[in-house]
């Protein structure tokens, strides 16, 4: 939606509360585990004790013989499968014949109590033949044999992809200088502090109604339709406020499909709630990614090709990692200039918990690693780090060589910024010994390009409703998961209207309610459901404007609305309240009331593969880390950390630094500590106790920088915020760490025991897995002709 | 499943319920006494998401038997505002954005509210200190030092009564 810069808002930019602060502070918002049916039964699921073994029989009757059980579940009463997209649909509810991690689920008990339910679970016998355990990409590259699945090119690949845009052999041999690294990103986990759940219950009329602590219950009723087959319309999600998500409440799961089964069985309402042990197994976490990076340059820093390569650890099952793995090779384009450009991936089934999408889904791993090369090579040329990122950013407008569409980016701004305000080119290299300052940028997507399920109809929906009292209500299928979208539309009805936030009622993420919204995943929500609540609302506002111009006898366009009036802009004492305008419009034109959507605009990338990447419009960031080193101990303490991010525009910059602390502090324990790590087939972690996450103690000092570029296809200008700022802050602290003590940790979490390892020389550095990539697809560059310009496509 | 009867004084009022006697506060608390304010995030007594008043001190609810607690006074998140009045520390959360998604924000609230009667304007370490328990993984821990600071300084300087 082209918008032009705007000086008259009142609510869009104002630090307000959000709509539901007085809800969450008084303990009145009802999570999915808070809600309670009469007549409820709880359940339980039985999960593999073995990563990779094979079912050979599996018996509930015992314990559907058990006092207070009222039903059994298992596997062949849920036979189709699933999967967030639609070329991985290789999940069951409960395992068929197979289970592929320690915590794949196999039954299911609903009792009148859940200590019942658990009690139960143990008389239910499965026998199981044992296969081998593939806990790593090497292991499972090294068993073709032993397939994980029996889909995927062959063995336990699930998916492999190699492209070159633009011959980087030919920008190698022109290069004055050439480098390569390899570097290593475990894998981490969400770890929301609510436990996921889901309330199920079949109705009288024969209609399932869905509870659930879910990002997305678009994508959730597909699932739940298709598995149950029911007909669409008779199955209904309602996603809950979600105690933190970050990813991991994105996929459908087996425990909202084994909820509904359960309820459709037994007539009445049941409920699962997960235990923080069951949510380190559902995971979708950040993938365990090996990378080498490759890059030609000239003297003066100038790129002339650069060459990636990523393998990705999948666990167990699909997920988003088709997705996960394109996103390894999307985005190291739009910040800086590479002419040239080749991206070869490999995604692997082990027999882990299945990953997917954290925070930043697929793009902090590469980032980390191309943003520590960028710093090596800056060394080897004797450039400053500083100095090349500014010199190197790329022009708004810009197309990169995978056919990526930049648009306003203010990422220069943002370096600026920080190096300003952290003192970082003075202060590198003498802050004494043990002390060091580190800086890295970074790119995101504001909403993906292209829905999971490839269609034509838009992506966020919005419905308003106007009452005679002067209050509207706002419908939309967005989730809030604390991030504030359910704030965003009140502020943006608020605006167009005149009114305030608190005179709107949100009713989001309800599929019979609501108009589609995606969901809340890849950054999307502010500015889709932006677009769309302002095109409604821009709608409506043209009834109540038609309706009051007549009574003012003034011209509509010179109508404005704020403060709950409607006045003439040329004469502001000329006006109606808000309620009577509204009174006026609806005698004129019947009950009032509007839509309005949004859909991306079509991306210029014309290759087989491109569906992921384009956006919008990117985010950008620049973080500085100080950090003190012990040489002793190992230990890493940071200092104070500068960061800059182009959100486009402050929808409200109070809920904008909220999620760039939360992004810094999330980036931090990646950096630093937070691992999904397994140990002889298991999770050596699955507990709160053992995964470690920073505390109160460990948080440093942020100074957040909001800049803003006002994009032309943003709401007001904005572009995300939720995601982007994670990501400059893990590069940051390696950086930084080398500059406190001179060594380099190619892999994260940089724990004490490989900082220590890194000071006495013993610490092997990261390789990657031995695997002959696909033949290359040679992508030939876009013709001259293509659009360079923001589209004006809102419908 | 054999049940206990409780009497338990809950945000000032006298409750009894019968509950197995191994279930925990928190569970006694959401479960029996239709108080779900209070969450549940890992079973351990790791996360603080629990948290509540026991005789104004602080304590894990998910490691409590609630027949400890009893003759002593319980406070949970719902007891915490004044009828429809926002208590100073709820004011100042809603006000600097301090909750995101929320779910860890009541055991914070009690945290905070026990350390502000100790000391009644806690230096930013001893708010860091006291929270230390308190695991939160939206915002980073800033807003929620930030809304402590700013409730101490209106229950100080008297332009607000915890």
């Amino acid at each position: 939606m082209a918008e032009t810069p705007r000086d008259d808002l009142t609510i869009i930019g104002q630090s307000l509360p959000k709509v539901d602060a007085a809800a969450k502070v008084t303990g009145q918002t009802l999570f999915a585990d808070d809600l309670v049916l009469p007549r409820m039964l709880y359940a339980r699921l039985l999960r593999s004790p073995h990563p990779h073994a094979r079912i050979r029989r599996i018996d509930a009757a015992k314990a559907a013989a058990h006092p207070g059980v009222v039903a059994t579940l298992v596997g062949s009463e849920l036979p189709i499968p699933f999967g967030i997209l639609p070329v991985s649909q290789d999940e069951h509810a409960l395992a068929l014949d197979k289970v592929r991690f320690v915590g794949d689920p196999v039954a299911a008990v609903a009792a009148l109590d859940e200590e019942t339910a658990e009690e139960a679970l143990k008389l239910v016998e499965v026998d199981y033949d044992v296969l081998p355990p593939l806990m790593s990409i090497d292991e499972a590259l090294r068993r073709p044999d032993a397939r994980i699945h029996d889909y995927g090119p062959r063995g336990n690949v699930h998916k492999e992809v190699s492209f070159d845009f633009g011959d980087v052999e030919a920008g190698f041999a022109e290069a004055d200088h050439v480098r390569e690294d390899t570097f290593f990103f475990e894998g981490s986990t969400h770890l929301p502090m609510e436990q996921h759940a889901a309330l199920a219950s079949l109705g009288p009329d024969g209609k399932l109604t869905l509870w659930s602590s879910t990002q997305t219950p678009h994508y959730v009723h597909r699932a739940l339709a298709r598995v149950l087959e029911l007909a669409p319309a008779h199955v209904r999600v309602i996603a809950c406020p979600n105690g933190g998500g970050f990813g991991g409440k994105s996929d459908p799961f087996s425990h909202e499909i084994v909820a509904a089964r359960l309820s459709m069985k037994t007539g009445r309402p049941v409920k699962i709630t997960l235990s923080r042990e069951e949510v380190f197994y559902c995971h979708r976490g950040r993938h365990p990614v090996s990378m080498w990076i490759k890059t030609g340059l000239k003297k003066d820093g100038a790129i002339t090709a650069m060459h990636f390569r990523s393998a990705l650890d999948g666990g167990a099952y699909g997920s988003y990692g088709v997705a996960s793995l394109y996103y390894t090779g999307a985005l190291q384009t739009v910040t800086y200039r590479i002419p040239r450009y080749k991206f070869e991936g490999v995604r692997v089934f082990t027999n882990k918990p299945p990953c997917g999408p954290k925070r930043g889904h697929g793009t902090p791993q590469p980032r980390y690693a191309l943003e520590c090369h960028i710093d090596k090579f800056c060394h080897d040329l004797g450039l400053d780090p500083a100095e090349w990122r500014l010199r190197n950013t790329l022009p708004p407008g810009a197309v990169t060589a995978n056919q990526m569409q930049v648009r306003t980016i203010g990422l220069r701004e943002c370096l600026r910024r920080v190096v300003e305000a952290s003192g970082f080119s003075s202060r590198r290299g003498r802050l004494g010994p043990g002390r060091g300052v580190g800086l890295a940028a970074s790119a995101y997507i504001s909403g993906a390009g292209l829905p999971i399920y490839w269609n034509a109809m838009p992506h966020s929906g919005v419905q308003i409703k106007v009452d005679r009292g002067g209050g509207v209500a706002v419908f939309c299928g967005s989730t809030d998961i604390g991030q504030g979208s359910d704030s965003v539309l009140a502020y943006v009805v608020a605006e167009e209207l005149g009114i305030r936030p608190e005179d709107i009622r949100v009713v989001t993420a309800d599929t019979d309610l609501t108009p589609v919204d995606l969901g809340s995943y890849s950054s999307r929500v502010t500015l889709m459901t932006g677009n769309a609540a302002l095109q409604a609302a821009r709608r409506v506002r043209e009834q109540i404007f038609a309706a009051a111009a007549k009574k003012l006898d003034v011209p509509a366009e010179r109508l404005r609305a704020a403060g709950r009036r409607v006045f003439d802009a040329a004469d502001p004492s000329r006006a109606l309240a808000f309620a009577d305008a509204v009174v006026l419009a609806e005698a004129e034109f019947g009950t009032l009331g509007a839509v309005g959507s949004y859909t991306p605009p079509r991306s210029v990338a014309r290759w087989k593969g491109a569906g992921v990447g384009p956006t919008p419009t990117y985010s950008y960031s620049a973080c500085v880390v100080e950090l003190s080193a012990d040489r002793e101990t190992g230990l890493v303490r940071v200092d104070k950390v500068w960061i800059a991010h182009d959100v486009g525009r402050s929808i409200n910059p109070l809920l904008v630094i909220g999620q760039v602390e939360g992004s810094v502090y999330m980036g931090l324990g990646e950096a630093l500590m937070e691992e999904q790590a397994f140990r002889k087939g298991r999770h050596k972690i699955p507990s709160m106790l053992e995964y470690k996450s920073p505390t109160t103690l460990e948080m440093p000092p942020v100074e957040s920088i909001l800049v803003e570029t006002l994009d032309p296809e943003g709401p007001y200008g904005a572009k995300e915020c939720g995601q982007g700022p994670l990501l400059p802050v893990i590069p940051a602290v390696a950086n930084a760490l080398f500059d406190a003590l001179g060594v380099r940790i190619d892999e994260v979490p940089i724990t004490p025991e490989k900082v220590l390892a890194a000071l006495e020389g013993r610490l092997r550095g990261p390789r990657m897995p031995e695997f002959t990539y696909p033949e290359t697809v040679i992508v030939p560059p876009l013709e001259p002709a293509a659009p360079a310009a923001p589209q004006e496509t809102t419908r | 499943m054999a049940k206990t009867r409780i009497r338990l004084k809950v945000n000032g009022e006298d409750r009894e319920v019968l509950a197995p006697v191994h279930h925990t506060l928190l569970e006694v608390l959401r479960e029996e006494l239709g108080l779900p304010g209070t969450k549940h995030g890992c079973e351990l007594g790791e996360c603080g998401t629990c948290t509540v008043l026991v005789d104004g001190r602080p304590i894990l609810s998910c490691l409590a038997l609630p027949i400890e607690c009893e003759g002593r006074e319980i406070t949970t998140v719902e007891g915490l505002a004044d009828g429809a009045a926002l208590h100073p520390l709820q004011q100042a959360f809603a006000e600097l954005g301090s909750a995101q998604c929320g779910y860890c924000i009541p055991g914070f609230l009690l945290s905070a509210a026990a350390l502000l009667r100790e000391r009644p304007r806690p230096t930013r370490p001893e708010i860091a200190e006291a929270t230390a328990g308190n695991l939160c993984r939206c915002t980073g821990y800033l807003k929620i030092f930030e809304a402590i600071e700013l409730a101490a300084a209106r229950m100080t300087d008297g332009t607000q009564r915890g």
